[in-house]
């Protein structure tokens, strides 16, 4: 199984035996690989029909369900990993939904597209038009809200909200980047934890 | 395919307790069975059917018979409940009158039907005889339980009481609970059921002629609640029936009209006005957050189980909502829990109807439960 490389890097940033819940699950790719390879006790909620029906004929355990509802019928530290990925610019509160994965469970692992990349800065400048990005599949239609956002204005979030940051890893395609990330990275992975 | 209708008959000695305190002795179920027990007796389900259904759940009774099973557009071979694979059974409910102990039965004690006689149940009842079934069967755990409406009551009545004898609950556009409204409209039906002078307090069974206008005004009642208002202006709109105008009379003149009294009368020559007091009353006592006071806590001991959990966006009698509570509830005492609320315009009839998404939605979940169970059983 051949993995999107971001969420390659979430699925490297997961122990072993570890209670999952895949927020926005899509069709279960992901869950379906740690359950598989790192013996993850995994279910997602996801909010499409075809998303849901897909995970089923994966063998997975997922509810149909919109996330901005919150998680409130899982009890506090019931999972051990709260994945999000690439979802958070579509969500009417991130910070919210920061806090409540992080009550449910003891680590949050959140990817998002950074929109401070390059390609993106230099884009807005030239045509004057809020960029596309590229690795995004979902593009503003001028219906559904969206939120652009980059990797800075994410980790001053983090910090606004008091959550820490455990664990970053950027990246451009599957390249991890060091140096210069703000501008060359597509994708950031964070994993972050209540301040102890 | 053809089946047989079987017949199991217990408690001739010792009599089932029912929930309100009375027994029934002796009590007969009528079953059918679809494909073969294993050698482990490990590949059985349990299919439960609604208020008017009955065991006949798939295939044919004889070579002339011409409509199939209930459900047998999901129970056959290579279909959702691919009888290739699993032993399916489904059997009549108590209280009903196709062949299980009802009030359309002799009372062996006065050797006549027992109409008003037979005593009052509930859906745990009914479930307490299937498990005497499964027993007799010699099965000791099946693969899953499932139905919809009054079905999934049974399923969820599985689930909650009996979760040691199941692997698997696939409870379908249900409840667990049955709300205010859906008492009313049982209540209308059975009033409709009072207001005929032939039903006679019940007395009906030795005359030969039943309250069939009741019956018929009950049955209309409760096909409008299977409807949606979506579904009725596409099936009929508002048309009318043999007629180019308003005829200014008090006939049969809309479509819709026609359509309810003819599947008023036909149901009045195939179910028993008594069955139907008794089967709506059961279906009003179903409430699983009793006795413990929380739906979460009647599950806390089924925590083990698999859950399907089905609902449609145009149910308006077991409303999705129903279904996400459930789910909320199994959620919070940390089941293993998948839930689909399926698009439909076809209202509560939806699952029956929406053949295709079940057939994936059942195959893709009965296809996990077999590799769980089933793997290197004989």
């Amino acid at each position: 199984m051949i993995l999107r490389p971001d969420l390659l890097t979430i699925a490297q940033l997961i122990p072993t035996d570890a209670r999952i819940l895949d927020l926005g699950c899509d069709d279960g790719e992901l869950l379906a690989y740690l359950i598989e390879n790192k013996q993850a006790r995994g279910s997602g909620i996801e909010l499409s029909e075809e998303g849901v029906l897909a995970c089923v004929r994966r063998g997975l355990s997922v509810r149909q369900g919109n996330i901005e509802e919150g998680l409130a019928d899982y009890p506090d530290n019931s999972m051990d990993v709260v994945i999000l990925s690439q979802t958070l610019p579509f969500l009417n509160n991130p910070s919210f939904m920061i806090n409540e994965m992080l009550r449910v469970g003891k680590r949050a692992i959140v990817s998002i597209p950074n929109w401070g990349y390059w390609r993106c800065r230099i884009e807005f400048v030239l045509t004057g038009r809020v960029p596309q990005f590229p690795d995004f599949e979902q593009k503003w239609d001028g219906g559904k809200r969206w939120q652009l956002f980059t990797l800075s204005d994410f980790e001053d979030l983090t910090q606004w909200i008091e959550v820490e940051i455990d664990d970053r890893v950027y990246l451009e395609g599957n390249q991890k980047i060091d140096r210069w990330a703000r501008w060359r990275a597509r994708t950031a992975v964070y994993a972050l934890t209540k301040p102890s | 395919m053809i089946v047989p209708i079987q017949t199991f008959t217990f408690a001739e000695n010792d009599p089932l307790v029912l929930e309100s305190g009375l027994t029934l002795s002796p009590v007969n179920l009528a079953y059918e069975t679809w494909g073969e027990l294993n050698a482990d007796k490990n590949n059985a389900i349990l299919i439960c059917h609604a208020l008017t259904g009955s065991a006949h759940a798939a295939g044919y009774h004889s070579e002339d018979d011409k409509t199939p099973g209930w459900w047998d557009d999901c129970i056959g071979p290579g279909k959702a409940f691919d009888t290739d694979k699993f032993f399916v059974i489904c059997s009549n409910v108590i209280g009903g009158c196709y062949g299980s102990s009802g009030p359309t039965e002799i009372n062996p004690e006065t050797g006549k039907a027992y109409g008003l006689n037979f005593p009052v149940i509930t859906i745990g009842d009914m479930v307490r005889a299937q498990v005497k079934l499964i027993d007799h069967l010699g099965i000791d755990k099946l693969v899953c339980v499932a139905g919809g409406s009054m079905g999934g009551m049974q399923v969820l009545e599985w689930a909650a009481h009996h979760a040691e004898r199941i692997h698997a609950a696939i409870p379908i556009a249900t409840t667990s609970q049955h709300s205010p409204m859906e008492i009313a409209f049982g209540e209308v039906g059975r009033q409709a059921i009072y207001a005929d002078p032939a039903w006679n307090k019940g007395d009906y069974h030795e005359s030969g002629t039943g309250p069939d206008a009741g019956l018929a005004v009950a049955r209309m009642v409760g096909h409008i609640t299977y409807l949606s208002e979506e579904s009725m202006h596409q099936k009929f709109g508002r048309r009318l029936h043999n007629l180019e105008k308003y005829g200014y009379e008090f006939e049969t003149e809309f479509e819709v009209e026609s359509y309810l009294r003819y599947n008023g009368s036909k149901f009045t020559q195939r179910f028993d006005a008594n069955s139907y007091l008794y089967i709506t009353k059961a279906m009003d006592y179903f409430d699983l957050t009793q006795p413990s006071g929380t739906l979460a806590a009647s599950f806390a001991q089924s925590t083990g189980l698999r859950y399907l959990v089905v609902s449609f966006t145009s149910d308006w009698l077991y409303p999705s909502y129903h279904s996400k509570e459930l789910v909320r509830a199994l959620t919070a005492v940390g089941a293993d829990v998948t839930y689909l609320d399926i698009e439909s315009q076809w209202g509560h009839d939806a699952f029956l109807l929406e053949v295709e998404t079940m057939t994936g939605l059942l195959q893709s979940f009965l296809g996990r439960l077999e590799k769980e169970i089933l793997a290197g059983t004989k």
